[in-house]
C-alpha cells in the first residue's frame, strides 16, 4: 500500500464483473489485511486491486442442515457472532485468537484461505472440519476440498480469472470435543510458531476418532493421518499419548525462520498434543 | 474518484484515488489529525477509527472501502467541545502519557463499551491487545476503560454524537 495506498482499486457491481476483471490481472481484495501489508511492503505490485468486500453475491451465511455456507466477503468477526460459531466450537476457538478485534472485523475467512499461510488459524478449523472452497470462474463453478485448494505456502489452486466465492464448513457428525491451541511470541496478535486443532469424538473415555491439523510446522497446514489412527481406542492420558507425541514431532517439517528454530517447533509439536490431552479429557 | 461516506455524523464529498488510505484521507486531506500513524501494518492500532459502529484500522483501509459507510473517529467522540465519558475516565485514571496511542485506545475502548457495557478486566485487556502503549503499563488505560463504563452506566444522558449511548 506504499506510503498513501495503492493506485487503482476497482469496485465491480456484481460477480461476474469481479471475474472479468480478476482475469484482466486484477488482484482480489477482501479485508486488506494481508494484501496491503504485502503491497506496503512491496512484495509485489500487482496492475490494480479489485475490492470484493461490499459484492451481494459474497455476503451470506447460510445455514444447511449438513452445514454452513459462507460467503467470501464475511470477516472474523461477522462469522463469529453468527450461529455457525455457536455450532462449531472448533471455529470459534480458532478465529478468536485472529489478531485483535479490528483486524478480525476487517479480515475474511477467504481472504485467509486464499493466503495459504501455514501459520493460517483460519485454515485449522478447515482442514479438521473438511471444507470445501467454492471458486468462480470464467469457466464457471468448480468446488475443491481445502487440502486440495491450499498447495504450499501462498500456493493455491486458483486458476487464472477464478476467485473463492465461499466456503462450505459440514457439520460434524456427533459430538466432538474441540481444542484449538497456538504458541507464539506475543500475546496478542499472536503469529503462530506452531498451532494445534483437534475434533476428538470419545466414548467410554477412549478415542473413537480423531481429527489433527497442525500449523506451522510444514509448508501447508498439516493433518497428521497416521497419527490420528494411531489416537482411536487410546483414553486421553498424556503417559498413554506420550509416544504419539514424540512420533507427532518426527512427523512435522518445520522450518527455521525469524521466529523458531526448527527443533523449537517439533517438540511444540509434540507438547500441544499432550495439552489436547489434559483438555479434553474428563 | 468522487467517494461519499459520512464523517462524525456528517455527509463528505471527497475528491481521492480510491486506492488512498483512510489515514492520509483523513489527516491529510480532511485534517483531522487525532487519528494516528504508527506502524502503518496494522501492528499498533493508533490508527484505530469506527466504521459502521466497529474498530478498523485506518492504515490498512483504502477510500473506496468506506464509500457510503458512518466513519466516526476521534474528533467525532468530543464534538461540541465536550470530553467524552471514555477520554474524562483516561485523564482521571492517569490512563495518558505522551497520548500518542491514546486516540486509538479510546475508538477500541469505545467499541467494545457499545457491544459490552459491562466488560470484565480480562474482556478488556482482550479487546484491547491490538492496540500498543509504549509509556504506561496499560494499567491506568485498564482502570480507564471500567471507569468509562461505569460512567456511561451511572449517567444515561451522556449521548454520543450518533445519537446513540454506547
Ligand atoms: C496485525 C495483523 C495480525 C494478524 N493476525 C493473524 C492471526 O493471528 N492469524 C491469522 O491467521 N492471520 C492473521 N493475520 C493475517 C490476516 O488478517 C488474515 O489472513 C485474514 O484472514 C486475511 O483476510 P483479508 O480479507 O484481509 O484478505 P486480503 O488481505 O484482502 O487478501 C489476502 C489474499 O487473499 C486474496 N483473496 C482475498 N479474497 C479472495 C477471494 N474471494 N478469492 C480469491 N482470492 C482472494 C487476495 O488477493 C490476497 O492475496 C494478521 C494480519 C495483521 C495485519
Ligand atoms: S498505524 Fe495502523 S495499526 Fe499501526
Ligand atoms: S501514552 Fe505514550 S504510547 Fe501510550
Amino acid at each position: 500500500m506504499r506510503k498513501t495506498g495503492p493506485a487503482r482499486i476497482v469496485r465491480p457491481r456484481d460477480l461476474s464483473e469481479a471475474v472479468r476483471l480478476v482475469a484482466e490481472g486484477g488482484r482480489p481484495l477482501a479485508g486488506g489485511t494481508d494484501l496491503f501489508v504485502r503491497l506496503r511492503r512491496e512484495v509485489e505490485d500487482p496492475p490494480f486491486l479489485v475490492y470484493l468486500g461490499e459484492l451481494p453475491e459474497l455476503q451470506g451465511i447460510e445455514l444447511r442442515e449438513d452445514g454452513a455456507v459462507v460467503g467470501a466477503a464475511v470477516t472474523h468477526a461477522k462469522l463469529l457472532r453468527s450461529e455457525v460459531a455457536e455450532r462449531l466450537p472448533i471455529l470459534r476457538l480458532a478465529l478468536s485468537t485472529i489478531g485483535a478485534p479490528a483486524i478480525r472485523e476487517m479480515g475474511t475467512l477467504a481472504g485467509n484461505v486464499a493466503n495459504a499461510s501455514p501459520a493460517g488459524d483460519g485454515l485449522i478449523p478447515l482442514y479438521l472440519l473438511e471444507a470445501r472452497v467454492l471458486l468462480a470462474g470464467p469457466q464457471g463453478e468448480r468446488e475443491l476440498p481445502v487440502e486440495e485448494f491450499v498447495l504450499g505456502p501462498g500456493k493455491t489452486a486458483l486458476k487464472e480469472g477464478e476467485i473463492i466465492r465461499s466456503l462450505f464448513l459440514p457439520f460434524p457428525e456427533g459430538e466432538p470435543r474441540s481444542y484449538f491451541r497456538k504458541v507464539g511470541r506475543r500475546r496478542a496478535l499472536l503469529i503462530a510458531v506452531a498451532s494445534l486443532g483437534g475434533l476428538v469424538w470419545l466414548q467410554d473415555g477412549v478415542v473413537e476418532q480423531a481429527r489433527l491439523a497442525l500449523g506451522s510446522v510444514a509448508p501447508t497446514v498439516l493433518r497428521p493421518r497416521e497419527v490420528e489412527q494411531e489416537l482411536v481406542g487410546k483414553p486421553l492420558d498424556p503417559q498413554v499419548l506420550a509416544p504419539l507425541a514424540e512420533k507427532l514431532s518426527q512427523l512435522v517439517q518445520p522450518i527455521t525462520d525469524l521466529r523458531a528454530s526448527a527443533s523449537y517447533r517439533r517438540e511444540v509439536a509434540g507438547k500441544l498434543l499432550l495439552d489436547l490431552a489434559v483438555s479434553l479429557a474428563g | 474518484m468522487s467517494i461519499n461516506f459520512r464523517l462524525n455524523g456528517r455527509e463528505v464529498e471527497v475528491d481521492v484515488p480510491p486506492g488512498r488510505r483512510l489515514l492520509n484521507l483523513l489527516r491529510e486531506d480532511l485534517g483531522l489529525t487525532g487519528t494516528k500513524e504508527g506502524c502503518g501494518e496494522g501492528e499498533c492500532g493508533a490508527c484505530t477509527v469506527l466504521v459502521d459502529g466497529r474498530p478498523r484500522l485506518a492504515c490498512l483501509t483504502a477510500a473506496i472501502q468506506v464509500e457510503g459507510k458512518e466513519v466516526l473517529t476521534v474528533e467525532g467522540l468530543s464534538a461540541g467541545g465536550k470530553l467524552h465519558p471514555m477520554q474524562e475516565a483516561l485523564i482521571k485514571a492517569a490512563g495518558v502519557q505522551c497520548g500518542f496511542c491514546t486516540p486509538g485506545f479510546v475508538m477500541a475502548a469505545y467499541a467494545l463499551l457499545s457491544e459490552n457495557p459491562h466488560p470484565t478486566r480480562q474482556e478488556v485487556r482482550e479487546f484491547l491487545s491490538g492496540n500498543l502503549c509504549r509509556c504506561t503499563g496499560y494499567e491506568g488505560i485498564v482502570e480507564a476503560v471500567l471507569l468509562a463504563a461505569k460512567y456511561l452506566r451511572g449517567d444515561p444522558s451522556r449521548v454520543t454524537p450518533d445519537g446513540k449511548t454506547p
